[in-house]
């Protein structure tokens, strides 16, 4: 039919006009951008886009426009998530690997989230845990085991900080850059920018993080969930050990991704918790079938025996601890008898 | 210095696809080995089993083969021979066990882990092949009409048995409830995995006809493999039969 060409090409132009109105960094992450003239009066001669008659093929053109719309929405509709994993990787391991692998398809099946990012971030030195090597060769090893990934990366900003530094605090710090980030884009997009957008934009988002804020946040800007085993889940119930504003904060205004071997226990813990229950739309419980037991804990210990740790962690890592001797008697001694940074914290606070 | 018995350890299994698990029980087995004193292991063989044995979902030899050898190229030890699958028919393990026996009589392996400038002591004890499997496997020698008991005691008698514990299976119980094991107990092996990873193959062909992640469960050349020949793939029960499909 001769129409169909002509459909064709329109169905083209409107997927670009349409695409053009997302923020310019969404739009970098859409599918490859379909090459097509922009000029829809090339098709139309003598006629706009938007000024359709009640010709029957103009109706069909239309009624293609608003699946179109419908699709180009559904994509852009999807919430961009960054999954942020804090621990203390000493070593890091192939099951810390396979959470994120096992959240971020969860995420990605559930059609309303896309996992743009994985963020692996070491803990600081001063955590004071008992047998914790410094951070450079925990980050090392953090690089070289996420070599190989295309989308999980390490970040230092935690480790660097002088003090421990509370988890929801590094939740606020990645968001942050985030949203900094997303303003950069906006500045750059070729829709229309004024001078000193950018500093507005950037203003804006000081402003409502700063707020204890129960606002939705902006649009566009990819959503930073703290990813996790059901250890640190059920962690929050160690006394002193996290602050309950801390918590409602993670689960309030951030979001935790919960991979798991027994769903239950852990939804049991959720149900025994109020602020938990009252945020529980925003856990998601991911079920790990495998059993799974490459506890850093596990590797340090087969390490001081001499026994093999091959294919727990990825093979540069195994090469690393090899190399440089990383873990034994002495090194599991470091910090025995120091308290626990945020026990430390919390009960002096708790005093005072 | 007592020179320690020289021992290759054998693993026959499906492999489809063969995992870090796999690769585990190698590492297991020769720790525990090792620890006793009285062994050194100098190899590690992987055969994969013949097409003809019929499992459900089981991939051509072939390919079963090429992901085990792109999963050891970084193994200065373990290695994949072909030469069961590549029998005109399915075999039995004692059959297979004969067979790389006799291969290890004819010529001796590479010593591993001896110091080149030490001088060499007694004359090396001829190497010992012993079976490596899971203690599931331990239990299926239970399974009626599935292993012939000459077969068995074939197995434990003159080679020996190391078997490498799994969640959920009770190897001593295995042993003590067959007489022909418990006969045998001593040349039965029970290594204890200590850090337990239990990446079922049926778990890594399910998560990849989804189209799910399984990074990190088995090696990322062996996972290119697999995506590059199709295998695995929702509609892939053709693989079975072994014939090439155009991309």
């Amino acid at each position: 039919m001769v129409l169909y060409p002509l459909l064709n090409s329109l169905f083209l132009c409107f997927s670009r006009f349409l695409a053009l109105r997302v923020p310019a960094m969404r739009r970098a992450r859409a599918s490859p951008a379909i090459e097509c003239s922009f000029s829809v009066s090339r098709y139309f001669p003598g006629r706009t886009g938007e000024h359709l008659t009640d010709n029957k093929e103009d109706v069909r053109v239309f009624h293609l426009e608003q699946q179109l719309q419908v699709l180009t929405m559904d994509k852009s509709e999807k919430t961009e998530v960054v999954l942020l994993a804090c621990g203390s990787f000493n070593p890091i391991t192939n099951m810390h690997l396979r959470l994120f692998e096992l959240a971020k398809d969860y995420l990605n099946g559930t059609g309303k989230y896309r996992v743009i990012k994985g963020i692996i971030s070491p803990v600081g030195d001063a955590y004071k845990k008992k047998g914790l090597i410094p951070a450079h060769h925990r980050i090392i090893m953090a690089e070289l085991a996420t070599k190989s990934s295309n989308w999980v990366e390490v970040d230092t900003w935690e480790s660097l900080q002088k003090e421990w530094t509370e988890t929801v605090k590094v939740l606020r710090h990645h968001q942050e850059k985030l949203e900094a980030g997303n303003c950069d884009h906006r500045q750059n997009s070729p829709v229309v920018e004024r001078s000193g957008r950018k500093r507005k934009c950037l203003e804006e988002r000081q402003d409502s993080s700063q707020k204890k804020s129960l606002e939705p946040k902006t649009k566009g800007v990819p959503e930073v969930k703290l990813l996790c085993g059901a250890d640190l889940l059920e962690s929050f119930g160690v006394p002193n050990l996290w602050k309950s504003e801390d918590i409602t904060r993670i689960v309030a205004d951030y979001g935790l991704i919960c991979v798991t071997r027994d769903g239950s226990d852990a939804q049991k813990f959720i149900y025994e918790s109020d602020v938990l229950w009252k945020h529980q739309s925003n856990i998601h419980l991911v079920n790990e079938w495998i059993h799974n037991d490459i506890s850093s804990t596990k590797i340090r210990r087969a390490l001081r025996r001499g026994q093999s740790i091959r294919y727990l962690v990825p093979d540069l890592v195994q090469e690393y601890i090899e190399k440089h001797d990383l873990y034994s008697s002495e090194s599991e001694d470091r910090n025995v008898g120091v308290v626990l940074a945020p026990l430390q914290r919390n009960t002096a606070e708790a005093k005072s | 210095m007592k020179s320690r018995i020289p021992v290759v350890l054998l693993a026959c299994g499906s492999f489809n696809p063969i995992t870090y698990m796999h690769l585990r029980l190698f590492e297991v087995a020769r720790d525990h080995l090792h620890q006793t004193g009285m062994y050194q292991v100098t190899q590690g063989i992987i055969s994969p089993v013949n097409d003809d044995y019929g499992k459900k979902d089981l991939v051509a030899s072939q390919h079963r083969v090429a992901m085990a050898r792109l999963a050891l190229q970084t193994s200065d030890w373990i290695r994949v021979d072909p030469w069961e699958s590549e029998q005109p028919q399915w075999m039995e393990t004692v059959k297979v066990l004969r067979h790389h026996h006799s291969q290890l009589l004819r010529s001796p392996p590479p010593m591993e882990g001896s110091d080149p400038g030490q001088e060499p002591s007694a004359p090396t004890a001829a190497p010992q092949l012993k079976l490596l499997c899971g203690a599931d496997i331990l239990r299926t020698f239970q399974t009626p009409n599935l292993w012939e008991d000459a077969h068995i005691q074939e197995i434990v008698e003159k080679f020996g048995l190391v078997c490498v514990s799994r969640v959920g299976h009770d190897p001593k119980g295995y042993i003590l409830d067959s007489p022909i094991l418990r006969r045998y107990q001593h040349n039965i092996h029970l290594a204890r995995e200590p850090v337990q990873n239990e990446i079922s193959a049926t778990y890594v062909r399910r998560a990849l006809s989804q189209g799910q992640s399984v990074k990190y469960l088995l090696p990322d050349p062996v996972i290119a493999y697999i995506r590059d020949q199709g295998l695995y793939t929702k509609d892939s029960s053709w693989q079975a039969t072994g014939t090439q499909k155009g991309q």
